[in-house]
C-alpha cells in the first residue's frame, strides 16, 4: 500500500515554511511562501505569472491563488478562504485564480488521500497573517504609531484610537517594501471571530460552470492545435503484431497515423496505434478504420472467474503471511461459545470521471507545454522526463480543472501520452479517450476477499477476530492500492486478533479509488459486524457500542491509522438519534448502520431502505461526520458528504468491472452503471465539532455507505449481502 | 461540405461531412465547448442541447439533422428567460461539484420547465434520469429545479 495516499500524515509545513513578500509588477503586495532551500533568492523581483498566494493590487482587487487542482471537491474555494479570513478582506471582493504548479513557491499542489485540509490548515492561515501583519505594519509607518494599536476591518488598517483608517490598496506599496514577519510572531484569530471560514461559500466556478466556460482539461485550446485518439491493445501492454494505417490515412482530415511501440509498465506509455487529425471526430474515423492484430500476452489468459477460483483454493490453505496477531485467536475461537464466519468480496471497480482522460501538449525544441486535469502533476512530470528523455525543468504543466478525480488522475498515463503525440508530429495536440478507452484502461480499485471469523463468548463478549484476506501482488509485496492496514477497527477492541494475507499475481492496473482500500473494508468489516451482532443477539447500534467501548485513542497519537473509539461513539450516538433507530418499520423496510473511520473522519451512516420484488429503494440516509473543530466551507462539506454517500449506494447496487481473456468487458454507462437521479434518496448532514484538528472531507463519508445499505437490506429482508455489487441477489 | 447552421441565433457556414455529429462540430470546429462530451452513444446526457427547444443527445445527433433547426447550447441558453431562470438557480443552490455534466443537466431541465412550469418529483425523475452525474448532485439539481419553477427558496 502507499502510505502516501491513504491516511497520511500531514506534514507540519508551518514549521518549514518561510514567507516571502515583494511588488507585483504592476504595483502593490504580493505574498507567497516556499520551502527553505527551495526557494530563489529573497530579492529576486517577483512577477511574470501569478507565482504567489496573495496579490493584492493598487486599485484594491485581491486575488488569491488556489494552489492545489480542482477535482470537485470545492478546494479552490476553501483552501483561498483560509488566506482570506486572516488577511482579512471582503470575501464578496476576491478573485481566486488556479496558480501555476511550481514547488518553490506553493509546495505540494496534489490532491489525494483527503489531506489538503489537514496539511493546509495551518500555512494558509499563516500566508493571510503574515499579509495583515504587513499591512498593519506598513500602516503604522505611516501614521507613526505602535502596530499594537492598530487592527484590521475586511479591506482596511483601521487605527481606533487615532479616529483613522487606510485601505489595504493604498498600504500594499508600502507593505511590499517591508521585510516578512517570523512566522512564530504571528498572532491567529479566535475562530469565534471569523467571517469567512465556517460560513457556507458558494464554490468560486459555479458563475463559469453554468455558464458552460471553458475550464476543464478537454476544453483546452491552443493555436495549430491537433486532435488525437489512441488505440491501446485491450489485453493491458500487449503490443501491436500487426496494422494497415492506409485506410485511417485514407479519412478526410487525418493528419497523422503511427504504431506506438510502448512499454510494458502499465503506468508509463503502452503500445498502440495513435491517429491524429483535424478533428477529433475525423481522428475516430481514421481509428474506427484500423484493423489491428495484438500481439499475444502473457496476461491474455486472466480473468475474474479465475481470480475468484483461486481466492477460494487459497482460503482453504493456510495463509501466506501473518500481518498482526494480538493475543491468541486460534486458541479463542477454539475456546469460544460460538464462532461466526463469512466470506466476503468485492470486484474491481472504475473511477469513471465523466470527463474521459484527455490532455494537451506541445512539443518543441525540446520543451514539452502540457495542460492536465491531473491530481498529481509532479508525477506525470517525472514520467514524461523519463518517457521523451528531457530534463523535467524543460517541462511545463498548467493545471485545468477536472471533470472528476477520484483518485483516477493521481496517474498520469494521460500526460505521457499527449507528450509522446505531440513530440511524433511536432505539433500541439489534444489528445482525448473514448469513454470506452476510459472504462478499459483505468487503475482499478483491486478486487478482494476476505474470510472472516468472529468468537463470541457466553455472554455475548467478541473475544476472537481474525481475518483471512485475499488479495493481489507477489511476495510481500500488493500491487498498488491492494494492501490492508492491519489497525482496521475492531483492531485493539478484541482480546485476540489478526490479520492473515493471501495472495495472487495480478496483470491489470490498479490505482487509488475515492477513500482508497476503505471503500471495501467499510463494506466488509461493517457488514460482517452486522452479522456478529445478529448473533450475539443485540441490536446493531447497541452492538457496536458495546464494542467500541470506553472513550480510548487505539494506536499511537498523531498517526493517520489511530483511532479514537469515543469519536466513533459520537457520531453513532448522533447518527441513531437522527435517523430515529429503533423505530417500528413496516415489512419490506430496514434500517442499517454502519461507522467507519478514514482518512482521519469518522462517519456513521444510517439508510431507510425498502425492499420489494428484488427491488431496493433507498428511502434516506443519514450521516454524522466527525472532522475535527472546524467546518471551513460548510457548503462544499455538505456536498462532499452527500456525494460520498451517494457515490457508495450507486457502487454497491451496480457497478462492478470484470476480467475476461486479460480484458475489460465493460465498455460504457450502459454495462457501467451509475447512480441516477429517481434512484438519489435524500442524504441528512450532521456534524459533531469536537476539539482536533480539521480535517479533510473528500473521501471518509463513503465507505460507510455500502455496508448501512447491505445492513438495510438485511433488516428489510434477512437476506445477507456478502458480495458486491447487489445486482440481482435480491431477485 | 459546407452547411448552414443556427446556434444561439447566429448563423455559421460549418465545413464538414454531414454525417459529423453535432458535438463534434459545436467543439471542434466552433470552438463553443461548453456542451460536454462524456459517452458518445446517447448513455450519459453531458452532451444535451436543445434542437427547436426539445432536448437531444449532441453526440448522436448529425449535423445534416440539425442544420434545418435551431441549435441552443448552454452559451446561447441564458437568452431564454427560463433557461435564464434555470441558471441563476443551479448558482443559488450551487449544484455543480465538479461541474462536468452541468451543462447538460441544465439544457435538461430547461427543457422540462419549457414543458412543465411547476414539475412534479416524477416528472424530473422521468426528465433528467438520462443526465449521468458522477459526483451524484442529484439532490441540489432536484432542489434547483423546484427553486427555478417557484416551488421552493433556493
Ligand atoms: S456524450 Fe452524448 S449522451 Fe453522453
Ligand atoms: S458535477 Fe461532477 S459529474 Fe456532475
Amino acid at each position: 500500500m502507499d502510505a502516501r495516499m491513504i491516511d497520511r500524515v500531514p506534514t507540519d509545513l508551518s514549521r518549514r515554511l518561510f514567507l516571502r513578500a515583494g511588488a507585483a509588477a504592476g504595483g502593490g503586495l504580493l505574498l507567497s511562501f516556499g520551502l527553505p532551500g527551495l526557494g530563489r533568492a529573497a530579492d529576486e523581483t517577483l512577477g511574470g505569472p501569478f507565482e504567489a498566494f496573495v496579490r493584492i493590487a493598487p486599485d484594491g482587487l485581491v486575488t488569491i491563488a488556489a494552489k492545489r487542482p480542482e477535482i470537485g471537491q470545492g478546494i479552490k474555494t476553501s483552501m483561498p478562504m483560509l488566506i482570506a479570513e486572516e488577511l482579512d478582506v471582503d470575501w464578496a471582493k476576491v478573485r481566486i485564480e488556479q496558480s501555476p504548479i511550481d514547488a518553490k513557491v506553493f509546495g505540494e499542489q496534489s490532491a489525494g488521500g483527503s489531506t489538503s485540509t489537514p496539511d493546509d490548515w495551518e500555512p494558509m492561515r499563516q500566508v493571510g497573517a503574515t499579509g495583515r501583519a504587513m499591512l498593519i505594519a506598513a500602516a503604522a509607518q505611516r501614521w507613526k504609531v505602535p502596530a499594537v494599536g492598530l487592527t484590521t476591518e475586511p479591506g482596511f488598517v483601521v487605527d481606533r484610537a487615532g479616529g483613522r483608517r487606510a485601505s489595504y490598496a493604498e498600504l500594499a506599496q508600502a507593505a511590499a517594501a517591508l521585510p516578512a514577519p517570523d512566522p512564530k510572531t504571528l498572532v491567529l484569530k479566535d475562530p469565534k471571530t471569523y467571517r469567512i471560514i465556517g460560513k457556507a461559500q458558494r464554490q468560486s466556478d459555479t458563475p463559469a460552470i453554468v455558464e458552460g466556460k471553458p475550464l476543464y482539461g478537454i476544453d483546452v485550446r491552443v493555436p495549430g492545435m491537433l486532435y488525437a485518439t489512441f488505440l491501446k491493445a485491450p489485453v493491458f501492454a500487449a503490443k501491436v503484431a500487426k496494422v494497415d494505417l492506409a485506410p485511417a490515412k485514407a479519412v478526410k482530415g487525418v493528419r497523422h497515423a503511427f504504431v506506438v511501440d510502448g512499454g510494458s509498465e502499465l503506468e508509463g506509455l503502452l503500445g498502440g496505434v495513435v491517429v491524429v487529425a483535424d478533428t477529433w471526430w475525423a481522428a475516430r474515423k481514421g481509428r474506427n478504420a484500423l484493423e489491428v492484430t495484438w500481439a499475444e500476452h502473457p496476461t491474455s489468459a486472466q480473468g475474474s472467474a479465475s481470480f475468484a477460483a483461486k481466492a477460494a483454493e487459497l482460503h482453504g490453505q493456510p495463509p501466506h503471511r501473518n500481518v498482526r496477531t494480538v493475543g491468541d485467536p486460534k486458541a479463542a475461537l477454539a475456546g469460544a461459545a460460538k464462532v461466526v464466519q463469512a466470506d466476503y468480496s468485492y470486484p474491481f471497480n472504475a473511477h469513471a470521471t465523466l470527463e474521459p482522460q484527455n490532455c494537451t501538449a506541445s512539443f518543441k525544441d525540446g520543451k514539452v507545454e502540457i495542460w492536465a486535469p491531473a491530481q498529481n502533476p509532479e508525477d506525470g512530470r517525472e514520467l514524461v522526463a523519463k518517457t521523451l528523455g528531457i530534463k523535467p525543468e524543460d517541462i511545463t504543466i498548467h493545471f485545468t480543472r477536472s471533470g472528476g478525480g477520484f483518485g483516477r488522475r493521481l496517474m498520469n498515463d494521460f500526460m505521457v501520452e499527449a507528450a509522446w503525440i505531440s513530440k511524433v508530429v511536432g505539433a500541439p495536440v489534444k489528445l482525448l479517450w473514448t469513454r470506452e478507452d476510459d472504462m478499459q484502461h483505468d487503475f482499478y480499485r483491486p478486487a478482494g476477499w476476505h474470510r472472516l471469523s468472529a468468537g463470541l463468548d457466553a455472554k455475548g463478549e467478541v473475544v476472537a477476530w481474525r481475518n483471512h484476506f485475499v488479495s493481489f501482488g507477489e511476495g510481500e509485496r500488493f500491487v498498488r492500492a491492494a494492501g490492508m492496514n492491519a489497525t482496521q477497527f475492531p483492531y485493539g477492541a478484541v482480546p485476540n486478533y489478526a490479520l492473515d494475507v493471501s495472495v495472487m499475481p495480478l496483470g491489470v492496473p490498479t490505482g487509488w479509488l475515492r477513500a482508497p482500500g476503505n471503500n471495501a473494508y467499510g463494506f466488509v468489516l461493517q457488514g460482517f459486524t452486522d452479522e456478529v451482532a445478529h448473533a450475539a443477539g443485540e441490536d446493531p447500534v447497541a452492538f457496536r457500542r458495546r464494542l467500541l467501548g470506553e472513550p480510548r485513542l487505539i494506536g499511537e497519537p498523531g498517526k493517520g491509522d489511530s483511532f479514537h473509539t469515543g469519536r466513533m461513539r459520537g457520531v453513532l450516538d448522533l447518527v441513531a438519534e437522527k435517523s430515529g433507530w429503533g423505530r417500528a418499520l413496516p415489512k419490506g423496510v430496514g434500517l442499517g448502520v454502519a461507522c467507519h473511520y478514514s482518512h482521519r473522519g469518522y462517519v456513521a451512516v444510517v439508510m431507510e431502505v425498502a425492499v420489494s420484488e428484488g427491488q431496493v429503494k433507498v428511502r434516506k440516509a443519514w450521516a454524522a461526520v466527525d472532522v475535527g473543530s472546524q467546518i471551513v466551507n460548510p457548503n462544499g462539506a455538505e456536498q462532499q458528504v452527500q456525494g460520498s454517500v451517494l457515490d457508495g449506494i450507486g457502487s454497491t447496487l451496480g457497478q462492478a468491472i470484470t476480467i475476461e481473456n486479460g480484458a475489460v468487458t465493460q465498455s460504457n454507462f450502459g454495462d457501467f452503471p451509475l447512480l441516477r437521479l429517481a434512484d438519489a434518496p435524500e442524504v441528512e448532514v450532521h456534524f459533531r465539532i469536537t476539539d482536533n484538528p480539521p480535517t479533510g472531507l473528500g473521501e471518509p463519508a463513503l465507505p460507510p455507505s455500502p455496508a448501512a445499505l447491505v445492513n438495510a437490506i438485511f433488516a428489510a429482508t434477512g437476506k445477507r449481502i456478502r458480495s458486491l455489487p447487489i445486482g440481482d441477489q435480491l431477485a | 461540405m459546407t452547411v448552414k447552421l443556427t446556434v444561439n441565433s447566429q448563423v455559421h457556414d460549418v465545413d464538414a461531412e454531414p454525417d459529423t455529429p453535432l458535438l463534434w462540430v459545436l467543439r471542434d470546429l466552433l470552438g463553443m465547448v461548453g456542451t460536454k462530451y462524456g459517452c458518445g452513444v446517447a448513455q450519459c446526457g453531458a452532451c444535451t442541447v436543445h434542437l427547436d427547444g426539445t432536448p437531444v443527445r449532441s453526440c448522436v445527433t448529425s449535423l445534416s439533422r440539425a442544420a434545418s433547426r435551431q441549435v441552443t447550447t448552454i452559451e446561447g441558453v441564458g437568452a431564454d428567460p427560463v433557461g435564464a431562470r434555470v441558471q441563476e438557480a443551479w448558482k443559488a443552490v450551487d449544484v455543480p461539484q465538479c461541474g462536468y455534466c452541468q451543462a447538460g443537466q441544465i439544457m435538461s431541465a430547461t427543457a422540462l420547465l419549457h414543458a412543465a412550469p411547476r414539475p412534479t418529483d416524477e416528472e424530473i425523475d422521468a426528465a433528467m434520469n438520462g443526465n449521468l452525474c458522477r459526483c451524484a448532485t442529484y439532490l441540489r439539481i432536484r432542489k434547483a429545479i423546484k427553486a427555478a419553477s417557484g416551488q421552493v427558496e433556493a
